[in-house]
């Protein structure tokens, strides 16, 4: 005869159970997923305290606070080169890290969709906690909501992270001046082409990964190659590609740029497939590429200090901006003549990041 | 861009050569006379504004945009009548390509604002696509929208004959495919009228993928009753640039004849399997009503009556009727090389690629799209020369 353990509690099948409404109820079922699932994962102290919030300690006199969120929304949750979870890392540490904050806390929201298979959110879960660990960033609070099936898409994930800015870094996309350098850090477009390629109606044979990484590191890089005040703009070119953010810049600083097609660094696997589908690679996404704009002075120093970081191995120096009252980003064609290029009008690529 | 090479296109953009195309046009072209050319395919309108190609021409050669932008000569009509099937028919998944999906038809509507709305539209990639969409949901009645010209055609052609074979009876097409030589013919013979609505043409730089397809043979007739060069080109843009070339040389030897720059993929007969397919499965309406070039005779196709039952035009009793443009609108005469984008009053104001107005700004081929996304800034340049307000 066995003796009951009033304690014991089946723990969930993260093998084969699916996500039901229960896990988001608020009951015992969700307070056994966080416990089994989310902090066994992320484990640090501030999840194992088990409060509603994170208490962070203060930040070092001198600096500033920043905040950013993202809202993931990927379709196929699992690519070449990361998956919905380290996307959802590695995304919002790079809008803390262009903005030249260290990023230090993560919090995180996930609504799932009933039915969907425990093993896929273990496995994206697990993922981000190696992003997280990677990048020296704790994910220190969170929340879970389950909708009825046919409401979501399998897993939406928003993260919202903290970071600290040192004082002396004032980077901003209203500060590109005329006669600085634009530099980008490597080849573009390869996440957009990875989660095209794998998309349902077009999958196609690719070697092509996504650049899904986190920046915060390389940034250091650059700030520790220059006086601060030598990088005016960073910026990391997600949806809408190279195209959309220096349009952005040029609006925002109210400038113009002249850029250089054939100093585009663009994969010769990217460039194909472009050709192949009629896209332009500067309209893809990028999740771990980095766009900077300097003073002139410092284009040399940064650009050796990109290509010396693991993550700029590919860097080049794609052109300048210009005076321009009209904000236009002007490409010189790898033939010689002379095109604008524009924001990406409609949507080639729904829901890529 | 700067990649590590990429075979069969480098070659077709190499800087080098691009040069010396542009020297030899620029001897080539007499200084006292104009050359006006037309590319009829919005593939090359593509090309010469993503290439810059214009600033590689001298001033006295112009390249005028022609209405080979599928989308773009689709009469809003048509439009009308699968965003009317769609939303009135809850079973219905109407498919079409991208492209289609943004034009602004009736209503403030379009195929994508009419999925906001309760439709089931999806994009497909291909006319194959749809049909395998049709076996997956055999409940729903999936209705290919389907648009082109003769590049376009034998896919179409080839997924009625399958969903025949294969007795997929839950597919049905709504046919718009259009024919090139009709509208050449019309555009010219207008031309020759010598009315102020259509533009003296010295020229035409033919179509590149139609012609694969079609073959060179038949815009002979462009040469022989409208004593008009041809030179059919591919779309890389050193094809557009030899081909420029290749018009301003018989247009200086005073000779009409229809010349092939793509030779590598266009023969005299072009791809007979295709056309035999093509003929097999469509025959031509008595009429068609283009978007900016009015009603033309034997200028498209509809599915013949042995395949009426994948005709979603007979299956669900569709009938289109004519829907005038905006008023303000010059698509039309921008179709027909009348006027240029920024001639009309929409442009790069109400009428945008985000928030189109006519149909010439939604496809990236569309004279106007090509000009908002790649050229818009020239505008103030040729402001700035002839006094002007952009």
């Amino acid at each position: 005869m066995s003796t009951p353990d009033p304690a014991y509690r089946r723990p969930i099948d993260l093998k084969h159970g699916r996500v039901d409404l229960a896990f988001g109820a608020g009951g015992q079922a969700m307070a056994q997923l966080i416990a089994e699932l989310f902090a066994r994962a992320f484990a640090n102290d501030y999840l194992a305290r088990g409060d509603d919030a994170a208490v962070l300690p203060a930040l070092t006199a001198g600096e500033r606070l920043v905040l950013a969120t993202d809202a993931h929304v990927v379709s196929p949750l699992f690519f070449p080169g990361g998956d919905i979870g380290s996307l959802s890392v590695h995304g919002t540490i790079n809008d803390l890290a262009v903005m030249g904050a260290r990023p230090l806390y993560l919090a995180a929201s996930f609504i799932l969709e009933e039915g969907f298979a425990l093993a896929e959110l273990a496995r994206i879960v697990d993922s981000m906690a190696t992003a997280a660990r990677a990048a020296g960033v704790a994910v220190v609070t969170g929340d879970t909501k389950v909708v009825e099936r046919g409401k979501g898409d399998g897993i939406f994930i928003t993260t919202t992270g903290v970071g600290a800015l040192p004082a002396g870094r004032d980077p901003g996309g209203a500060r590109a001046q005329p006669g600085d350098a634009i530099l980008v850090s490597g080849p573009l477009g390869d996440h957009g082409m990875a989660i095209m390629a794998q998309r349902e109606a077009l999958a196609f044979e690719s070697e092509i990964r996504s650049d899904s990484a986190a920046l915060h590191d390389l940034v250091e890089t650059l700030y520790a190659a220059t006086d601060a005040s030598a990088i005016h703009v960073l910026r990391d070119p997600t949806r809408g590609g190279l195209a959309s953010t220096l349009n952005e810049i040029a609006a925002q600083s109210g400038v113009g740029m002249l850029v250089d097609e054939a100093s585009i660094p663009v994969s010769s696997a990217v460039q194909s497939a472009c050709e192949l589908l009629g896209l332009d690679p500067l309209n893809l996404a990028n999740e771990g590429k980095l766009v900077l704009i300097c003073a002139p002075h410092a284009t040399a120093s940064l650009l050796a200090a990109m290509r010396a970081h693991p993550l700029g191995g590919g860097a080049a120096c794609i052109g300048e901006v210009c005076i321009d009252p009209q904000g236009f980003v002007q490409l010189r064609t790898c033939l010689g003549g002379r095109r604008m290029l524009d924001w990406l009008a409609g949507e080639p690529l729904p829901r890529i990041c | 861009m700067s990649t590590t090479g990429m075979r069969y296109v480098d070659e077709f953009r190499d800087p080098q050569l691009a040069a010396g195309l542009a020297r030899a046009i620029a001897h080539a072209a007499r200084p006292r006379r104009n050359y006006a050319f037309m590319e009829f395919c919005g593939g090359h309108t593509h090309a010469i504004s993503r290439y810059g190609i214009t600033d590689l021409l001298p001033a006295n050669v112009h390249m005028i945009h022609g209405p080979g932008c599928p989308v773009c000569v689709l009469p809003i009509g048509r439009i009308d009548i699968a965003i009317g099937l769609a939303l009135a028919r809850p079973d219905v998944i109407l498919c079409s390509y991208g492209d289609c999906l943004r034009v602004p038809a009736s209503a403030g509507l379009s195929l994508h604002k009419a999925r906001a709305r309760g439709a089931d539209v999806r994009m497909v990639y291909s006319a194959a696509d749809a049909l395998a969409l049709a076996q997956r949901e055999p409940r729903r009645e999936v209705v290919f929208f389907a648009i082109g010209f003769e590049t376009t055609t034998p896919p179409t052609a080839v997924v009625i004959e399958q969903a025949r074979a294969l007795g997929v009876d839950n597919f049905s097409v709504i046919c718009n495919h259009v024919l090139t030589p009709p509208a050449i013919d019309a555009l010219l013979g207008a031309a020759a009228t010598g009315r102020d609505d259509a533009p003296h043409l010295d020229g035409i730089l033919g179509p590149a993928h139609v012609s694969t397809v079609i073959g060179s043979a038949p815009y002979d007739f462009v040469a022989e009753h409208h004593h008009t060069p041809v030179v059919i080109a591919g779309f890389e843009p050193l094809d557009v640039m030899q081909a420029i070339l290749m018009l301003i040389r018989q247009v200086n030897e005073g000779r009409v004849a229809v010349e092939n720059e793509f030779t590598r993929a266009v023969s005299l007969t072009g791809n007979r399997k295709a056309q035999a397919l093509v003929e097999g499965v469509f025959e031509r309406r008595e009429a068609f009503a283009w978007r900016g070039l009015g009603s033309l005779p034997h200028s498209a196709l509809r599915i013949r009556p042995a395949f009426a039952r994948w005709d979603a035009e007979l299956k669900f009793a569709l009938e289109d009727r004519p829907v005038p443009d905006h008023r303000a609108c010059e698509c039309a005469a921008i179709l027909r090389g009348a006027k240029r984008p920024s001639d009309c009053a929409l442009f790069a104001t109400v009428c945008t690629p985000q928030t189109p107005l006519g149909a010439c700004m939604v496809s990236a081929e569309g004279a106007c799209a090509a000009h908002f996304s790649y050229g818009r800034f020239r505008d103030r340049e040729r402001a700035a020369t002839t006094g002007t307000q952009p």
